[in-house]
């Protein structure tokens, strides 16, 4: 159990900078979640909290002690891959083992601690065999397997449910929550999946090119969004953005205003402006009507199923809740 | 899914695989028949008239001093070029692999000596270690060691080894390399993070998912050693001083070409042929059950 705090950290590969000065306080316990688009630095991230890339400048601590300088496996942490990254060669014991036997536990120690894991996980049938023996879903759980065993004080998750279906996905993703709930240890999860970020985040921390856009409890973030790429990239469907002029509102030093799919109805008294309807979606629990603004920008409203829906082609009124939008200014940051 | 070919009659078959089985009979079956036919039989030395005398050759050979020496000799041999072929190759492997900046240029100078015939690296390494104007023997001249593979049987043998592990070298790196970055980089930072230390790390994880590479390379270089190290014998040291370096295959030639006992020659052939078939598969029935995947 441990705390992690990254001050000002930096990356710089050659001359390009890819991580421009991040700072994170994870309290003892927490869950947070870095989400982040390709390429936004986030991985690159959890690697340098791992040890297995160098900081360029900044200040990673875990537990209060700078860590920097130390080894990967001098910071007490334990790390989930993409790929699981499960030794070939080795039964699931083992690759469970492995860390316990490099650290001198003894026999007994070792069956104990990887049994109590094993039946956690709903491994115990699977001991004995090979990673190549057994399902995603399964060398995905001896990965976790892999990590808890070795009680470490910080987990750390470098997407690990991207290589999975998305039903097994869903589940996995419960399973990491509970699991980590019981364990009660410090955890640092990267993904690109907002669903997978808001369903798991005790906070959530928005990458876009190497700067944190913002940090907070997901439900904030998403109620709240700092700019306007948290905004686009929280949420699905995305965030309506409609120029000031077009949606008809008039405020000093705003560029644009956002209004999230739900806020937006489709109403015939008093609407705020009207389009036209280009397609309707239909998901079953809800519909997303797709409407072009009358400037050609792209809206979508989205409607609960039992709603009247409006035919393609059809000319409709808008209309939100003035408390429901946000303005941002012409950089994409929030008014 | 099978995908099989099937054809309709047996005569196009027969005609696509006739040039492969052609080549294999004129420059296999049928050398290795004369071969077998010939080691039961004496010529008389003007080669006019061949004596029938069974098994004579083979009985005569095993009870040879020196055809014995010269067992023990290829052992010895094939041993030290296999290990320091294969040893120095995954030492420079290992080293190009952690290599970011320059690996591009480290890997294609490694590779050069893989280019060159095994007889002219024999004159090389010859000219280097020659007892009078080699620039190696001199150097250790100053140093107060006297070289002279040609009188001394254990530097005679140090040098062709060293010769013939040599051009190798590059071969085996080649693979080594390949063979350590097909290794998942995250299984490697797994390993790190799991408190490995780089030796244990290669004890424990590159070593056993390079076995595959590994086992390829023992049995390809046992061979090389048995076989294609002809060249680098015949021009350092022709197999002496004293047979010290006359290997099994050397023997066949000094015996049937320069001795024109060409009946033990055969015999040895035919020896030869047996050693390297129970090589083959003593290889793959017993090492193989070793190597993971």
């Amino acid at each position: 159990m441990a705390t992690v705090t990254l001050t000002d950290i930096r990356k710089t590969f050659g001359s390009t900078e890819v991580i421009h000065g991040v700072d994170i306080d994870i309290a003892d316990g927490e869950f947070v979640v870095i989400v982040g688009p390709s390429g936004c630095g986030k991985s690159t991230l959890l690697r340098m909290v791992a040890g297995l890339e160098t900081v360029t400048s900044g200040e990673v601590r875990i537990g209060g002690q700078r860590v920097n300088e130390r080894e990967p496996m001098d910071r007490d942490i334990a790390m989930v891959f993409q790929n699981y990254a499960l030794y070939p060669h080795m039964s699931v014991f083992d690759n469970m083992a492995y860390g316990l036997k490099i650290a001198g536990r003894s026999k007994a120690e070792i069956a104990t601690r990887v049994g109590e894991a094993a039946k956690l996980l709903q491994l115990e049938p699977y001991l004995d065999r090979r990673p190549r023996e057994l399902s995603g879903g399964q060398r995905q759980r001896v990965a976790m397997g892999r990590a808890i065993v070795r009680k470490p004080a910080v987990f750390l998750f470098d997407e690990p449910l991207s290589n999975l279906d998305a039903k097994l996905r869903v589940q996995m993703r419960l399973e990491i929550k509970q699991l980590q709930r019981r364990l009660g240890v410090t955890s640092l999860y990267v993904t690109h999946d907002q669903v997978e970020a808001m369903t798991l985040a005790d906070r959530m921390i928005v990458m876009n090119a190497g700067v944190a856009d913002q940090i907070g409890p997901p439900l904030e973030v998403y109620a709240n969004p700092r700019t306007e790429f948290v905004a686009s990239f929280i949420g699905s469907p995305p965030m309506n953005f409609l120029p000031l002029d077009v949606a008809g509102e008039v405020a000093p030093g705003a560029a644009r205003l956002g209004v999230r799919p739900e806020h937006m109805r489709i109403t015939p008294t008093d609407p705020r402006l009207t389009a036209e309807v280009k397609y309707a979606e239909a998901l079953g629990a809800e519909t997303l009507v797709h409407v072009a603004l009358p400037d050609g920008t792209m809206a979508t409203v989205r409607q609960s199923a039992g709603e009247l829906q409006p035919e393609e082609g059809a000319s409709v009124g808008l209309g939100w809740d003035a408390g429901d939008q946000i303005l941002f200014d012409a950089k994409g940051v929030a008014v | 899914m099978e995908k099989r070919v099937t054809f309709k009659g047996i005569w196009l078959p027969l005609l696509l695989v006739l040039p492969q089985m052609f080549i294999t009979a004129v420059f296999f079956f049928y050398p290795a028949g004369q071969a077998v036919w010939q080691s039961l039989f004496i010529p008389d030395p003007f080669g006019l008239s061949m004596q029938f005398v069974g098994l004579g050759n083979f009985e005569y050979l095993l009870t040879n001093s020196y055809y014995r020496a010269s067992f023990v000799t290829t052992a010895i041999f094939s041993v030290l070029v296999t290990l320091v072929s294969m040893g120095v190759a995954l030492y420079l492997a290992v080293l190009a692999d952690r290599l970011i900046k320059g690996s591009g240029v480290y890997r294609t100078l490694l590779i050069w000596p893989y280019a060159i015939a095994p007889a002219v690296a024999g004159v090389l390494w010859l000219f280097m270690f020659n007892t009078r104007v080699g620039i190696v023997t001199w150097y250790l001249g100053t140093l107060g060691y006297d070289w002279n593979h040609v009188l001394n049987g254990g530097e005679a043998m140090g040098l062709v080894v060293v010769a013939s592990a040599w051009g190798r070298i590059s071969y085996n790196f080649l693979f080594f390399l390949a063979g350590l970055q097909a290794i998942p980089r995250s299984v490697i930072e797994a390993a790190a993070i799991d408190g490995a230390h780089f030796w244990t790390r290669f004890r424990t994880i590159v070593w056993p998912l390079l076995s595959p590479t590994t086992f390829f390379l023992l049995v390809v270089n046992v061979v090389y050693a048995f076989f294609e190290t002809f060249g680098v014998i015949h021009t350092i040291t022709s197999g002496g001083p004293q047979q010290s370096t006359t290997i099994l295959v050397y023997k066949v030639y000094s015996d049937g070409f320069v001795g024109q006992d060409l009946g033990s020659s055969a015999a040895q052939s035919v020896i030869l042929l047996l050693i390297v078939g129970a090589l083959t598969i003593i290889q793959f029935k017993f090492i193989e059950r070793r190597v993971h995947y």
